[in-house]
């Protein structure tokens, strides 16, 4: 392309190799759009192909809440490890009672994080990081950021617990 | 796109990027060989591109298959993965239309490149090599065929397979070694899958590309044979053009063609996937084979009508595999030096192969169509 640019108007070029070039200036704009028009043609299906299970895990990630049956509650002092849509969540029994439930994925690199009922704590075993089992709030370690929190709606004593996003 | 054309005129100044790779990777020189190869101009010059149509085809496979291989799962969850792929997934449709499709047309594009060499005459020396080579990568393609036809394991696929290898087992000896080494076990199943599966994307695939270099460089080596009616003239009287740019541009139009037809096919008759293969229910009727095993089928069935039982198979394998081998051995009847009598009566024997194979494929779906009915 710069060739001819080059060679444009200062030249005393003929008017028969100017229209010749730019004719063969326009077969080369046509054959690229043609060109991209096949590749467009070829490639979005292509890609829609390949993307279809992330936006299948997209649409499922948008859903705001879900309910567990009362029968899979933990007992006291204990977890559950669920799927909240796509991605794992974590229902902390309390030895007091209490329930809370949180993202259990680490805010740092994205590991699944593990609750200590021992030290009380949440742990994410991939850089050491720490948080809160109450609060969610980060307290040492890498992670930058709180886990993000679920609410935790019990409407009798014995139905099932429904935790929805905040 | 446009860099490279600006190459082909004849302008030896070229961009910097050119000259770049040029001084690393001595471009001027492949650009002076291929333009000092020339391709034979004449009256048959289309039967050329058929080899280069079927080469298409087959990279089209490469591409679908890789794409189909993202959500194909071989054993137990074959059918269903494959209707995901036909029902879910984005286009998933479109894909497996456009592999088995392509599959298809790749088998008759290798056909019609076979048979535009037998009559041509290009299995003559210094080509023998090319005809055995290429009779290798039909019987190559085909077993791709076959094999890629049971993965989705839908009924079709089931009983068509369930045939195809109680074939070979009626041979004496042969029935113990299909089960154990190729079907796993006394039947089509799951096992029979995963190994069809191996072999489809690894064991063919590596042949065959193997098999495809040996063959594409022995065509680079002695270029596009001349048709007799061409040989006869004298030197100057041949006419020819550069291959490139003048034939590959050629190439790439009929490539083009291929691929819009292709398209056009695989969208507007997305390839169907028949019920779950079910072992215990009764084979549909009118079951076949895919059209290019139709031949064989038939003369099988025809034959079976006149000698029943294992003798009329053993026969009508016989006969094929003596006529394979019969078809393999042709550039050894048919020399330069033999005559132009055995010329013409090998050229008879072509034309009445062909006619026979195509009325044995015609009858056999008349059979199948009118049962089904
Ligand atoms: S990913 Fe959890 S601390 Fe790094």
């Amino acid at each position: 392309m710069p060739e001819q640019e080059s060679k444009g108007d200062p030249a005393p070029a003929t008017e028969m190799s100017e229209a010749v070039s730019r004719r063969a200036f326009a077969a080369r704009v046509g054959l690229g759009a043609v060109g991209a028009c096949y590749a467009a043609a070829f490639g979005y299906p292509v890609y829609r192909y390949l993307a279809a299970p992330a936006r299948d895990a997209a649409e499922l990630a948008a859903i705001t809440e879900v309910t567990i049956p009362r029968e899979n509650i933990p007992p006291a002092g204990s977890v559950l490890m669920f799927k909240f849509g796509a991605k794992p969540a974590m229902l902390i029994h309390h030895a007091d009672g209490g329930k809370v439930c949180f993202s259990a994925v680490c805010t740092h690199l994205g590991c699944t994080v593990q609750y200590q009922a021992a030290e009380d704590h949440i742990h994410c075993a991939c850089h050491g990081g720490v948080y809160d089992s109450r609060t969610g709030k980060n307290v040492s370690g890498p992670p930058p950021k709180p886990l993000p929190r679920f609410d935790v709606i019990e409407e009798t004593p014995d139905g099932p617990v429904v935790v929805k996003r905040v | 796109m446009a860099q490279s054309s600006s190459s082909v005129s004849d302008a030896p100044p070229r961009g910097p990027i050119y000259e770049w790779l040029n001084d690393r990777l001595g471009l001027d020189w492949f650009l002076a060989f291929a333009r000092k190869k020339t391709v034979p101009d004449h009256a048959h010059t289309f039967w050329y591109y058929w080899g280069g149509i079927s080469l298409f085809f087959f990279v089209v496979q490469l591409v679908s298959g890789i794409l189909l291989l993202m959500y194909y799962r071989p054993g137990e969850q074959a059918y269903d993965s494959v209707r995901e792929i036909t029902y879910a997934i984005d286009f998933g449709w479109l894909i497996r239309s456009a592999h088995s499709w392509s599959a298809n047309l790749m088998v008759l594009a290798v056909f019609i490149h076979m048979f535009s060499v037998f009559f041509m005459k290009a299995y003559r020396k210094p080509r023998e090599f090319g005809w055995w080579s290429g009779l290798v990568l039909l019987g190559l393609t085909m077993v791709f065929g076959f094999s890629g036809y049971l993965l989705p394991m839908d009924d079709l696929a089931y009983f068509a397979t369930q045939v195809g290898l109680n074939i070979p087992k009626s041979l004496p000896g042969m029935g113990p070694i299909i089960e154990q080494l190729v079907q796993g076990g006394p039947d089509v199943s799951s096992v029979t899958i995963q190994r069809f599966f191996a072999l489809h994307v690894v064991v063919l695939p590596l042949v065959f590309l193997g098999v495809l270099a040996f063959h594409l460089w022995l065509v680079f080596k002695h270029g596009s044979a001349l048709p007799p009616s061409e040989e006869v003239k004298p030197e100057p009287q041949r006419r020819s053009i550069p291959f490139f740019p003048n034939f590959m541009l050629k190439d790439l139009a009929m490539w083009l063609f291929a691929l819009n037809l292709l398209t056009l096919l695989a969208f507007l008759y997305p390839w169907p996937l028949g019920p779950q293969a079910d072992p215990l229910a009764a084979a549909p009727e009118g079951i076949h084979p895919e059209w290019y095993f139709m031949s064989q089928f038939q003369a099988l069935k025809v034959i079976g009508r006149y000698v029943p039982g294992m003798a009329g198979e053993l026969l009508g394998i016989g006969l094929f595999s003596m006529g394979g081998v019969l078809w393999g051995l042709i550039p050894f009847f048919d020399t330069r030096k033999a005559g132009a009598a055995r010329a013409r009566a090998i050229t008879w024997f072509g034309l009445a192969v062909v006619l026979g194979l195509a009325a044995l494929t015609v009858m056999g779906y008349w059979e199948v169509w009118s049962v089904a009915e």
